[in-house]
């Protein structure tokens, strides 16, 4: 559906032309990525003060399916940029700058986490370093909306923004799709995860109880063979 | 930046929508592959289940 208002509904800018159809999937994909950076954060948050498992494996999750999505915000919007600008990167423009620091802060998140071994320490490093990085994200965010040079629209805002009605329609209907989306991928990680965690749990059970076994047999059977 | 001309466009339009769509396509396939997995070991654990169910017997 939001393929069909995007290349069916909405309509061709007058400044940018075609290439503008590329605004709705990668400011949504960077909105829902944010947005996961901080998801993940308030689900660490969870988990230090609930110290449930399942809270930090939410926020990793999280975090994760942000950075993959991070990384399809940086190609399409180098994709725009030389479309747009001449360039695949342009260094001066704050937005494009941010994100990319935003992208490489949560990169080093997997090799922090996975340098622990312990799992309780693991979770508990890895949920402080998701609460302060999902904290510097609205604080990146305002001071590039504070800052004065603008290169990119604002696309949104308190008096209406710069989108005219079915350009708005169809970008809000985008966000929408990629929220989804990104609540289904998250979804199905998540029961993966749990799934594998449930069946190991199931497999030690079970080799605990093979090893187990033979012992008692042996401990039945020395006292008899002592006595003789 | 004058606007590109639609052909030219189309070309890019379609390289952005092309990454979204293949970075979809490759984490569907690895969950897929990893649940596949997991449904391969639990059918192991099953199996096992079921020779020392008859073991017992």
């Amino acid at each position: 559906m939001t393929l069909a208002l995007v290349f069916f509904y909405a309509p061709v800018d007058a400044d940018q032309g075609f290439v503008q159809k590329i605004f709705y999937v990668h400011v949504p994909m960077a909105i829902v990525a944010l947005g996961g950076f901080v998801a993940g954060g308030v689900m660490a948050i969870m988990y230090l003060r609930t110290r449930d498992r399942s809270w930090d494996m939410r926020s990793y999750v999280a975090i994760h399916l942000s950075v993959i999505l991070g990384l399809g915000v940086l190609a399409t919007g180098a994709i725009w940029a030389k479309a747009s600008w001449g360039h695949w990167w342009v260094w001066d423009e704050p937005v494009l700058v941010s994100f990319l620091i935003v992208f490489l802060l949560y990169c080093c998140y997997q090799p922090l986490r996975f340098s622990i071994e312990d799992p309780e320490r693991q979770a508990r490093y890895a949920s402080v370093f998701a609460i302060a990085a999902g904290a510097f994200v609205p604080i990146n965010f305002a001071a590039v909306r504070m800052a004065e040079s603008f290169t990119h629209p604002r696309v949104l805002s308190q008096t209406g923004g710069d989108l005219p009605g079915s350009m708005r329609l169809t970008f809000l209907v985008a966000i929408v799709a990629m929220t989804l989306l990104f609540v289904t991928l998250w979804k199905l990680e998540l029961t993966s995860k749990h799934a594998r965690e449930q069946l190991g749990r199931l497999r030690r059970g079970l080799e605990r109880e093979r090893d187990a076994a033979p012992r008692t047999a042996t401990d039945s059977v020395a006292p008899a063979s002592a006595g003789r | 930046m004058p606007a590109l001309p639609l052909d030219e466009a189309g070309k890019y339009v379609a390289g952005a929508y092309s990454v979204f769509v293949v970075l979809v396509i490759i984490y569907v396939a690895v969950i897929g592959a990893r649940i596949a997995r997991l449904e391969r070991e639990l059918e192991t654990l099953g199996d096992l289940m079921d020779a020392r169910g008859s073991g017992e017997r």
